[in-house]
């Protein structure tokens, strides 16, 4: 191979890949708490609504895992202004996107984890006397987490690593951050390297957190 | 008997087509404890949850109190608010304990008393180490219920239960689940619960333990009360009543 590597044109530049980081990192958890709302709500209502609201439910589901995030980004930042009234740069555009991507995946998370929950649990909590409130916060909510973590952990990972999408639309994190270095530098394979590796130690260090919390929730410890 | 403290009149109930509950009368007394017995699928469970509406029920009344459970009206459903209210008077202890295994053992006894009786934090741990000190668990607090043994489980859900001082006590099979060698521990505690006064209206197929510890016995058979009695004279006399002998002679050789 002729290719030399040269990593000093990649780290006069670093500035870009370390904003495009943080900056994916605000994209992912600003999106995944607007799409954990979005999740619980709507699993929420899926398990104790009637069945046309479940359609509804179901409909918005297949609708976004079918089709690819890509797409959908082009079609709010594009197509979505031309439709109707609005403004929006490519961050607020990407994010929208995103939150509504991750809540189709987070209801099918968080109801399978609430259809998981023994039902004797929920009597215990009706039998003290707690209200349906007080149930859901105290006594569904912590088991639905403790069912969920392990596939909650792969879903938030997986939807960090979904914001490498936005770079489609320049907004600039940390994928686009590589190729402006590509583009300006012609180091490509340090860059995309460099990005690699960010990507995954980000990954473990979000992982390690979620394991965290699993052991807050006292995942794991009731066989 | 002075005004029952839970009085049931013709209750009925079906799940679809089946009629599980056929015009079940039963009066407890305070400080009563009766024991409900019967073949399976006689409804006995679905008589304890109609109790504290863990069940609706289609006809009758039932009344704590004096206070009909789960109707403001005849039809008309009590709001959750209510019901939740109506619920915290009634205590259960169930078969598969139930314990929230999030929740360290006094975790689960302080929870109820947090959140419904609005006990503060210190004081709802103190009333739970008492309970669990009555019921031999002192040193088992801070574990988590998949760290204890079935006897110990049970008797946290039993600890759950009482802390709440509910007017009446159901109880659910709750030794069938144990290993022979536990039933023992959980039954003491339920033995001492009635000595102290507790009313209790439980379903149990320990018969000897029913003969000594209830002052009734209530004999369910198809969704009917079919016979019931003060507990000796009640066995003393199964050979009055077909279905209960019937129901009997299987366990003939653990209470004579
Ligand atoms: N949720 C339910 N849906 C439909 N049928 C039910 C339900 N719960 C109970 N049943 C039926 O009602 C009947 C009475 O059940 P129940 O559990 O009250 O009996 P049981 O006397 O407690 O029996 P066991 O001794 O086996 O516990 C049974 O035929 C049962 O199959
Ligand atoms: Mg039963």
């Amino acid at each position: 191979m002729g290719y030399d590597l040269n990593f000093a044109v990649v780290w006069r530049n670093f500035d870009k890949m370390w904003g495009g980081l943080l900056l994916s990192l605000e994209l992912a958890v600003i999106s995944i708490a607007i799409g954990v709302l979005i999740g619980l709500v709507l699993a929420l209502a899926h398990v104790s609504g009637g069945r046309w609201l479940r359609g509804v439910i179901a409909a918005y589901v297949e609708t976004i895992r079918n089709v690819p995030l890509i797409l959908l980004v082009y079609l709010v930042f594009y197509g979505l202004p031309q439709a109707v009234d609005i403004r929006y740069d490519a961050a607020t555009s990407f994010v929208v996107t995103l939150s509504v991507y991750s809540g189709a995946y987070l209801v099918e998370v968080f109801r399978a984890g609430l259809e998981a929950i023994p039902k004797g649990q929920i009597d215990a909590g009706k039998a003290l006397g707690l209200t349906p409130w007080q149930r859901f916060t105290s006594v569904r909510l912590p088991a639905m987490i403790r069912i969920i973590l392990p596939a909650l952990s792969n879903t938030f990972i997986s939807l960090f690593k979904d914001t490498s999408v936005a770079s489609v639309i320049a907004v600039p994190e940390l994928t686009w951050g590589a190729q402006w270095i590509n583009l300006n530098t012609f180091r490509i394979v340090e860059a995309y390297l460099i990005a690699t590796a960010m990507y995954l130690v980000t990954g473990y260090l979000l992982l390690f957190l979620l394991r965290l919390l699993e052991r807050r929730f006292r995942v794991g410890r009731h066989a | 008997m002075t005004d029952p403290l839970l009085s049931i009149r013709g209750l009925r109930k079906s799940f679809g087509e089946i009629e599980v509950l056929k015009d079940v009368d039963l009066d407890v007394g305070r400080g009563e404890v009766v024991t409900v017995i019967g073949p399976s699928g006689s409804g006995k469970t679905t008589l304890l949850r109609c109790v504290n509406f863990l069940e609706s029920y289609d006809a009758g009344s039932i009344r704590i109190d004096g206070e009909e459970v789960g109707f403001s009206a005849p039809g008309q459903r009590r709001n959750e608010r209510t019901l939740a209210r109506m619920r915290a008077e009634t205590g259960m202890v169930f078969q598969s304990f139930n314990l929230f295994p999030h929740l360290t053992a006094a975790e689960n006894i302080m929870l109820g008393l947090r959140k419904v009786r609005r006990k503060s934090r210190d004081e709802a741990r103190a009333i739970a180490e008492t309970w669990l000190d009555r019921v031999g668990l002192a040193h088992k607090a801070d574990s988590l219920p998949a760290e204890l043994s079935g006897g110990q489980q049970q008797r946290v859900g039993i600890a759950r239960a009482v802390a709440m001082e509910p007017k009446v006590l159901l109880l659910d099979e709750i030794t069938s689940a144990l290993d022979p060698e536990l039933v023992g521990e959980v039954l003491e505690v339920v033995r001492a619960l009635a000595a102290e006064g507790m009313t209790m209206l439980m379903v149990t197929h320990e018969i000897a333990f029913a003969r000594d510890a209830s002052s009734r016995i209530v004999f369910m058979a198809d969704g009917r009360i079919a016979a019931e009695g003060e507990p000796r004279e009640l066995l003393a006399n199964a050979d009055d009543y077909p279905r209960l002998a019937a129901f009997l002679a299987r366990f003939r050789a653990s209470y004579f």
